[in-house]
């Protein structure tokens, strides 16, 4: 009983959270509502007993919010993040494509018989979590460690300014002297 | 609390999620409905776990989605701050030609 009232409480607050994303004035209040959103979600897979996903949701979605909000500051300013913004296109178009979806997918959640629940969650999960991804699963991090190396490295490549190697542009011999 | 409930939460936040990253115009505000779509995407797989197959497979397919938003979000930083350093814009359609 408890569990539904706090389950439907952080839905609303979850889904009301993620349209205000999209309704705020500024930019730095629509950051602040997919915290929110995000934070309610990871109480959610707390109520599941996902207690080391839940964690790790809320604490990196705190942390990546805090980059957006460097972001703003950087690209737009303090003041301008603050600022009454509507930067939209395409509004009805959009609107229409996403009750579109949602109708399917609801339709999908409540018309499809669901098979019934096979197997018992382990009595600790963090732990046959770990032995998971250290053991039968273990291919599943191998392949997400390069992954994420890779995109370390792409993310620093594009982002980059270019160095001091780099100053003459594509033309390696342009500064030297002519003998 | 059950499956159809969390999963008609995941829709609902799936749809908005796709309403904002069809219908803005700033990069930063794209990436912010992709990221609702797969917060959608995360209840949904931890309601599929929960309700029908609560194995460690379950988890491990979580974390990948999480991985997955970490991808999104480096990436989408990175192409932020290139097309502004090029552009001195952040908005999509100032960045349209990459399509072509």
């Amino acid at each position: 009983m408890l569990t539904g009232i706090v389950f439907w409480v952080l839905a609303v607050v979850a889904v009301a959270a993620g349209v205000a994303v999209f309704r705020a004035d500024s930019m730095a209040r629509a950051t602040y509502a997919l915290a929110a959103s995000f934070i309610a979600v990871g109480l959610v897979l707390l109520l599941v007993d996902l207690e080391f996903l839940g964690v790790i949701t809320v604490l990196m979605m705190t942390m990546e919010m805090a980059v957006m909000g460097i972001y703003m500051i950087m690209f737009m300013g303090m003041n301008p993040a603050l600022m009454p913004m509507d930067m939209v296109h395409g509004k009805r178009p959009a609107l229409a494509v996403a009750i579109g979806t949602f109708v399917v997918l609801a339709a999908g959640a409540l018309l499809v018989p669901w098979p019934t629940r096979r197997g018992a969650p382990a009595a600790d999960l963090v732990t046959s979590l770990g032995e998971a991804i250290m053991e039968s699963k273990m291919l599943v991090m191998m392949t997400v460690s390069p992954v994420l190396f890779a995109t370390i490295v792409a993310a620093l490549v594009l982002a980059l300014p270019r160095g001091r190697y780099d100053r003459l542009g594509d033309d390696l011999r342009a500064g030297k002297a002519p003998r | 609390m059950t499956l159809q409930t969390m999963l008609l939460v995941a829709a609902a936040l799936f749809s908005v999620g796709l309403y904002g990253a069809i219908s803005q115009q700033v990069v930063v505000m794209v990436m912010m409905g992709l990221e609702l779509m797969l917060n959608g995407v995360i209840l949904a797989a931890a309601a599929f776990w929960w309700f029908l197959s609560p194995t460690p497979d379950g988890q491990v397919l979580l974390l990948v989605v999480i991985t997955a938003m970490t991808v999104e979000m480096a990436m989408g930083f990175a192409v932020a701050t290139l097309l502004h350093r090029s552009r001195q814009s952040d908005m999509t359609d100032m960045a349209t030609d990459l399509s072509r």
